[in-house]
């Protein structure tokens, strides 16, 4: 009983002390906080290390996102890429929680440390594939997707791809 | 009733003058509290409009003034207009009976003590009527949870009190000052400051005695339907209780406007201010208590204490004049 | 009979394998080969689990492993799925499975409905340990309809069980050894089964997946589905359409126990993307004085339907693809004696004498699943294969009923399907065949006769008097005794008869493919004889289109007219304005004959989805929302009336035809409909009105059914991008569409799970992302749903009252210079909506005329020659079919250019000079198929 009047009291005391320490507050327009290269902010679309786009429209961002907010119709090129024939982000709903980013198995959706995209317009907030694309390959510079998996696009044969032998000669007997 | 201090004319423009600066207090307090929380909280607090910030009071004027007047078509409508209103005028009656010189008051009622304790207990009707008016679980339970608070502090919060009366011999507040000219009474008093604070606080629903309102668990409580200057309206009755209750601690512990040098009106400002402040420190300092734990603080502890500042205070007057 | 699984007792049943027992139960055990339609043959190891001889064993932990797809289950017997030793051995099968998989998920179309995938996060598998290189394969071109890919091969061997084994394919096959086992044809090039796109469902990898699906492609969380039905033919088979952004992408099989259980044909499957047509009408239009369309509203649109209709003498045109409503709507609109069912005059009376056989019969009238219970099989003039095609996949395993008699002499369980097969080898159950050509059963059939028409009937009748025991008839009013044919078909009848000698569940099949009513008639009489000797017989009449025998029993004994007398009262003056619903009437009459019937009409309304010559020469052309985007009952072949529900919302001002014709009603004013407000009051106004469709109401719950209080859900619970989707129109999300008209919801709200089977929306269970989760909602592991039988039997067995008609049939003799005109059908073609399906378009073949060689050479007639039959037709190619009866010419029916041509008249065939043949058909425009 007296000991948690005490606490309370001792409360009191470390609170009142605070009112001689320093704000922690940044004043945002004016002075800008530093942003982790990993910050979780508005969204884009890279390119891989060859300067083609890298998101082949599985759709997974789609399905990942808790709010529903990426929508995409997939396509294919005539080299026979899949791609995004349109890839839509509404970003009046997006939480910016990086799910999409996570679920991304060609590193082509990447968040960056931008957050300043307000707009008196909601209708603004909705961003297509040419606002989302950038010319470049973002936090992961390496990373090809086409080098890695099976499926045969025009440059990369069947067998090309990273550890992959050869195309068998079916008609072989041979052991 | 005893006699005018200004006159009648001054006494209706000193009336005016409080009501004005009661309300105008409120409007500055709504900044000047987030400004101090914010500063114990290591933050900056609202400081973006006019010196230091201090325009955001006008700011949220204009939001509050300009939102839409809605009543929600399931609420009780009448009572729910009402509810409010009531809470601003009993604080603001509770202001005439406050002394804020040797000769500034608006009325110097020989029941002053007993009229202050009638006004705060007014509120709560305010509270439970808006509650109930809602027509919504949030805001029913709001109503509820305050009228058992009520009724649990109310109890002691006269009681409380009693100690100051019978030191004093009067329920004039004027009286009650001016027998504090050798002692302030926090000092013989001090479980009755303590149990008083405790109860003002609870009267005013403010942190951490908010448990009608508890945004937590209650969405708002009983406001959780207003919006507006209704809910404009109840912030301001709990500023005004905020003040009301710094001034009537001032007056009947910290000696009312009694001090040296400076004139009385600006000792009994200061003494006020500072108590605000430091009700301002308990809600950036002190968690809200659970319900059960708001009962048993109320009933097992705070009340045999009042009863046993009574009977003390009582047995030590007696052998005094003995 | 009770068996223990990992120390708890499970009850089990007597004839079923371990693995069926454990998924019976609902636990999870991986497979890959096993298949409930195709039994176990144990390829994969995939479902290993621990086998314990007795309790003592089953305490230490001593046990062997063995596959649970091959282990039959017996009372008592031990088991463990969860103990270490099976679990590492089911990782390890996954393990080596995964080494040469591709790491394309991403860019593969199985991706998130894989059975491979679900199978793989059952098991546990996360990290490939192997360090060398991955087998590669190259991919072939299999046609406009299945991708193939290869690498994704786990050399399960389901592929070519269902396409060889089960379907009777022969151009893919296993080729290659050890690990480069490749699965593909001898060359690039079509699949030629009619099934070959069961494989994008069989594989449950990503190896074969539908080819459209692929270039437009949506994943399965993300396709809004309903049930519906095919309309490509009058089978009825179950369908389960996916949309996504407002286009059709995909059909897959909707598992119905009793009709087309896990299997659909191409045309089914691939057929329906028509409704995605750019020649869709989306707006009503008005032709204005210059011919040209402009497009009004629907409120325009209906002051002038009503305005026309109230202005003069009606009469309407039905369609036998459009729903029972519709058309029962129209037929109230127009009146009984002025509404046409909307066959073409040759095709109302056979389809009006094939309900007719169907109700006089005594014979069974069976469905699919019952037809595979046949132990002989008699098909009298029917080409199958492309007139109903999913009733010839059903008939080559009905032939495989001698192969599990000798199983059950053996004792071996149904199951064990290599087994089995290994037994029986080529014995079968006889399957008797008289056809005008070849036909695609021939390979597995006992003796396969081609006939001309006459012949087939003839032979008919005398399979019925021989297993009458009654040799005495004549059927042939000429000297047949001199007739040498007629002494073969007195042969052949006797050897069928004999071939039927040991038979207990006959099933004859005929049709209105041959256009002779005495063939159906012949058939009705070989069941009816063949059930008077004591044994079971079974009927089954195939009509043409989706609700043909709808639309037969909803004009069934009122003298409905047909196209002929429709255009006899046009000419009479006696027609101001024609309603024609969802027919194209070019291809039921020759084109002079429909111009003149339009010409002779002041007003033309015509009700459609496409932009077709009616459509274009109406004065009215109303949009009508496709099978895909309404609800309607259809009346399949065997008489089941069957529900399908829209999958989406129709665009613009598409609307159902029922919701056309009831608001046209209403602002008539006819006292009948004034109380009918949903799709419901209008099925129940016609089950009401027409006693012999008085079941259709119960054809599926009605709108106010609650699924356990909820709605069932047409998107799955992870329908993605609801914020986005309609984000460029506006960045405010309107409601979700409202259903007033059916129990489904278009959101993924509610509950898909324990529903009748006629609301089943999608297949989807934890865990089970493919469509083999699809035994979490059977009662039975390869048996019926758990929410009953779908659809309704609108034809009861009450047969025999009415004695079969015994008609004398002509033997048939060709003139010098005469032939036999006879219909060919094709799978792709025959059917005007699938065939301007993408896909399926590459593969549909120009209209033609076949003949044999003996019978060119006797006409003066070479391959390549343009024909002309009769004087005024449109000249066709002429290709020679050495598959064709003697003294017949065959001509694609179902096309346009041969809409004016009459079945089995003998006619002259004209050579037409200067005649170019329409240029090869362009196939393997592969759409960057080779690289995919």
């Amino acid at each position: 009983m007296l000991k948690s009047a005490l606490s309370q009291l001792q409360t009191i005391w470390t609170i009142l002390q605070h009112s001689f320490t320093r704000s922690e507050t940044v004043q945002y327009p004016e002075q800008k906080p530093y942003l982790a290269p990993r910050y979780r902010g508005r969204i884009v679309l890279t390119n891989d290390p060859d300067g083609e786009e890298r998101c082949v429209a599985c759709n997974l961002c789609a399905v990942a996102c808790p709010v529903d907010c990426i929508a995409l119709q997939q396509g294919v090129k005539e080299d026979g890429r899949w791609y995004p024939e349109f890839f839509r982000i509404n970003f009046s709903r997006c939480i910016l929680c990086g799910m999409c980013e996570e679920a991304c198995p060609t590193n082509a959706i990447q968040l960056t440390p931008d957050f300043e995209m307000c707009e008196y317009d909601r209708q603004n907030m909705v961003y297509e594939k040419e606002h989302l694309q950038i010319d470049g390959t973002g936090k992961y510079h390496d990373y090809n997707f086409y080098r890695v998996a099976g499926l045969a696009i025009a440059g990369k044969d069947k067998g090309a791809a990273r550890n992959e032998a050869e195309p068998v000669d079916v008609r072989s007997l041979l052991p | 009733m005893a006699e005018p201090g200004l006159g009648t004319l001054g006494t209706i423009a000193f009336g005016i003058a409080i009501i004005a600066a009661a309300v105008g207090g409120a409007a500055v307090l709504t900044w000047f509290e987030r400004r101090l929380l914010g500063i114990w909280q290591d933050r900056h607090g609202p400081n973006r409009l006019g010196p230091f910030g201090v325009l955001q009071v006008v700011a949220d004027m204009l939001k509050l003034l300009t939102k839409h007047d809605w009543v929600p078509p399931f609420a009780d409508r009448a009572v729910f207009v009402f509810a409010p209103t009531a809470i601003v005028v009993a604080m603001l009656l509770g202001f005439a009976v406050v002394p804020f010189g040797p000769d500034l008051y608006v009325l110097d009622l020989n029941i002053g003590l007993l009229f202050f304790l009638g006004m705060t207990s007014l509120a709560v009707y305010s509270v439970l009527l808006g509650g109930l008016a809602s027509n919504n679980k949030y805001a029913l339970l709001g109503g509820l949870r305050s009228a058992a608070q009520m009724v649990s502090y109310e109890v002691f919060m006269g009681l409380s009190l009693m100690g100051v009366v019978m030191l004093a011999g009067s329920f004039s507040l004027r009286d009650i000052v001016e027998a504090q000219r050798e002692l302030w009474f926090c000092i013989p008093q001090f479980l009755g400051l303590l149990t008083f604070t405790v109860a003002g606080i609870a009267e005013s629903h403010r942190l951490p005695f908010d448990l009608p309102e508890a945004e937590h668990e209650l969405t708002a409580g009983f406001h959780t339907e207003y919006g507006g200057m209704k809910f404009a309206m109840f912030m301001l009755g709990e500023y005004l209780g905020l003040i009301l209750i710094s001034a009537m601690i001032v007056t009947l512990f910290f000696g009312g406007w009694l001090g040296p040098w400076l004139p009385p009106v600006v000792w009994f400002g200061l003494k006020v201010f500072a108590l605000i402040c430091f009700f301002i420190l308990l809600r950036a300092a002190i968690p809200r208590p659970r319900y059960d734990q708001l009962m048993t603080l109320g009933w097992k502890v705070m009340l045999p204490l009042t009863l046993l500042n009574l009977m003390a205070t009582g047995a030590l007057a007696l052998w005094w004049r003995a | 009979m009770n068996i223990r699984i990992d120390g708890v007792e499970y009850p089990a049943t007597k004839d079923r394998n371990l693995l069926e027992t454990c998924l019976g139960l609902g636990l999870n055990l991986p497979y890959f080969c096993w298949h409930p339609a195709m039994g176990s043959v144990g390829a994969c190891r995939q479902c290993a689990v621990l086998q314990y001889p007795d309790e003592e064993a089953e305490q230490a932990g001593r046990g062997k492993l063995v596959m649970a797809c091959m282990t039959p289950v017996s009372d008592g017997a031990r088991f463990s799925l969860e103990t270490a030793q099976a679990r590492r051995f089911r990782q390890g099968i996954i393990e080596s499975l995964m080494i040469n998989h591709p790491h394309d998920c991403p860019v593969c179309a199985e991706g998130g409905e894989c059975h491979l995938q679900d199978m793989t996060v059952m098991v546990g598998h996360r990290d490939r340990r192997y360090r060398g290189r991955k087998r590669t394969f190259r991919n072939q071109y299999l046609g406009p309809l299945v991708h193939h890919e290869m690498n994704r091969c786990i050399t399960c061997y389901r592929c070519t069980r269902f396409y060889r084994d089960y379907a009777g394919g022969t151009d893919l096959a296993a080729q290659g050894c050890h690990d480069h086992i490749f699965f593909g044809r001898h060359e690039d090039g079509v699949l030629e089964s009619e099934f070959a796109g069961n494989l994008v469902e069989v594989c449950p990898t990503g190896v074969f997946t539908d080819k459209h699906l692929v270039h437009d492609y949506t994943r399965k969380w993300d396709l809004q589905s309903a049930p519906s039905v095919c309309a490509g033919c009058a089978v009825g088979c179950n369908t389960l359409p996916g949309e996504r952004y407002g286009r059709l992408k995909r059909v897959h099989n909707r598992f119905n126990a009793e009709i087309n259980g896990y299997f659909l044909c191409d045309r089914g499957r691939f057929g329906a993307t028509w409704v995605n047509d750019e020649r869709r009408l989306d707006y009503p239009g008005l032709r204005g004085e210059d011919g040209r369309y402009n497009a009004i509203d629907h409120h325009g649109a209906l002051q002038r339907i009503v305005s026309s209709v109230e202005r003069g003498a009606v009469a309407a045109v039905g369609s036998p693809r459009a729903s029972v409503e519709a058309n029962f709507l129209l037929r109230l609109l127009a009146g009984p004696a002025r509404f046409c069912p909307g066959f073409s005059a040759v095709e109302q009376p056979l389809v009006g004498e094939a309900l007719a056989l169907l109700r006089a019969s005594r014979a069974t009238v069976p469905d699919i699943a019952t037809m595979e219970t046949a132990d002989a099989i008699l098909v009298l003039g029917e080409d199958v294969s492309n007139t109903a095609p999913r009733i010839a996949l059903a008939l080559r395993q009905g032939v495989r009923n001698r192969a599990y008699a000798m199983a059950a002499g053996l004792k071996l369980q149904d199951w064990q399907d290599a087994a089995i097969r290994n037994l029986a080898q080529d014995q079968r159950c006889p399957l008797f065949i008289a056809a005008t050509a070849a036909t695609r059963l021939d390979p597995v059939a006992a003796r396969s006769l081609r006939l001309a028409t006459p012949e087939i009937a003839r032979l008919g009748l005398r399979v019925a008097d021989a297993l009458a025991g009654d040799n005495s008839n004549d059927y042939s009013h000429d000297n047949s005794h001199d007739n040498p044919d007629d002494h073969s078909v007195h042969r052949e009848a006797a050897a069928i008869a004999d071939g039927l000698r040991d038979a207990k569940r006959l099933l004859v099949v005929s049709g209105t493919g041959s256009g002779d009513i005495a063939v159906m008639q012949a058939a009705a009489r070989v069941a009816e004889a063949f059930r008077d000797t004591g044994r079971e017989a079974m009927l089954s009449l195939v009509v043409p289109e989706a609700n043909s025998l709808g639309q037969a029993l909803l004009c069934e004994g009122n003298g409905s007219p047909d196209l002929d007398a429709l255009a006899a009262s046009a000419e009479a003056g006696e027609i101001d304005t024609l309603l024609v619903l969802e027919n194209d009437l070019y291809r039921r009459a020759a084109t002079d004959q429909v111009d003149r019937l339009l010409a002779n009409c002041q007003r033309v309304i015509a009700l459609d989805q496409l932009d077709n010559p009616t459509t274009s020469a109406s004065h009215l052309a109303v949009p009508a929302a496709s099978v895909i985007e309404s609800e309607g009952t259809l009346v399949s072949l065997e008489g089941r009336a069957q529900r399908c529900f829209p999958v989406f919302p129709p665009h613009a001002e598409r609307h159902p035809a029922w919701v056309w014709l009831l608001a046209t009603l209403k602002e008539l004013g006819r006292e009948a409909v004034s109380d009918w407000h949903h799709f419901d009051d209008v099925t129940r106004g016609c089950a009401a009105a027409i006693p012999a469709l008085a079941g259709i109401a119960a054809a599926a719950p009605d709108h106010r059914f609650r699924n356990h209080g909820v709605r069932v859900p047409r998107q799955p619970p992870r329908y993605s991008g609801r914020t986005a989707m309609r984000a460029n129109v506006s960045v405010h999300e309107p409601k979700q569409p409202e259903d007033e008209e059916s129990p489904l919801a278009f959101s993924m709200e509610g509950l898909n799970r324990d529903q009748p089977a006629a609301l089943l929306s999608y297949v989807w269970a934890p865990g089970w992302n493919s469509n083999q989760g699809l035994h979490r909602f059977q009662a039975d592991v390869g048996g019926p749903l758990k929410g009953g039988p779908a659809g309704i039997r609108l034809l009861r067995a009450n047969g025999g009252a009415t004695p079969l008609p015994r008609h004398a049939t002509a033997a048939f003799a060709v003139e010098a210079d005469e032939v036999l005109l006879v219909p060919r059908y094709r799978i792709f073609g025959s059917e005007a909506l699938s065939a301007i399906s993408p896909g399926i378009r590459e593969l549909v073949r120009p209209a033609c005329i076949e003949l044999c060689a003996a019978d060119a050479e006797r006409l003066g007639l070479a391959d390549g020659d343009g024909v002309q039959v009769g004087d005024n037709a449109a000249a066709l190619p002429l290709r020679i079919d050495d598959a064709m009866a003697p003294g017949c010419a065959g001509y694609t029916a179902g096309y346009r250019e041969t809409a004016g041509l009459a079945p089995n008249t003998r006619q002259r065939l004209r050579r037409v000079a200067h005649f170019s043949p329409p240029g090869p058909t362009v196939i393997g425009s592969d759409r960057g198929g080779r690289h995919g």
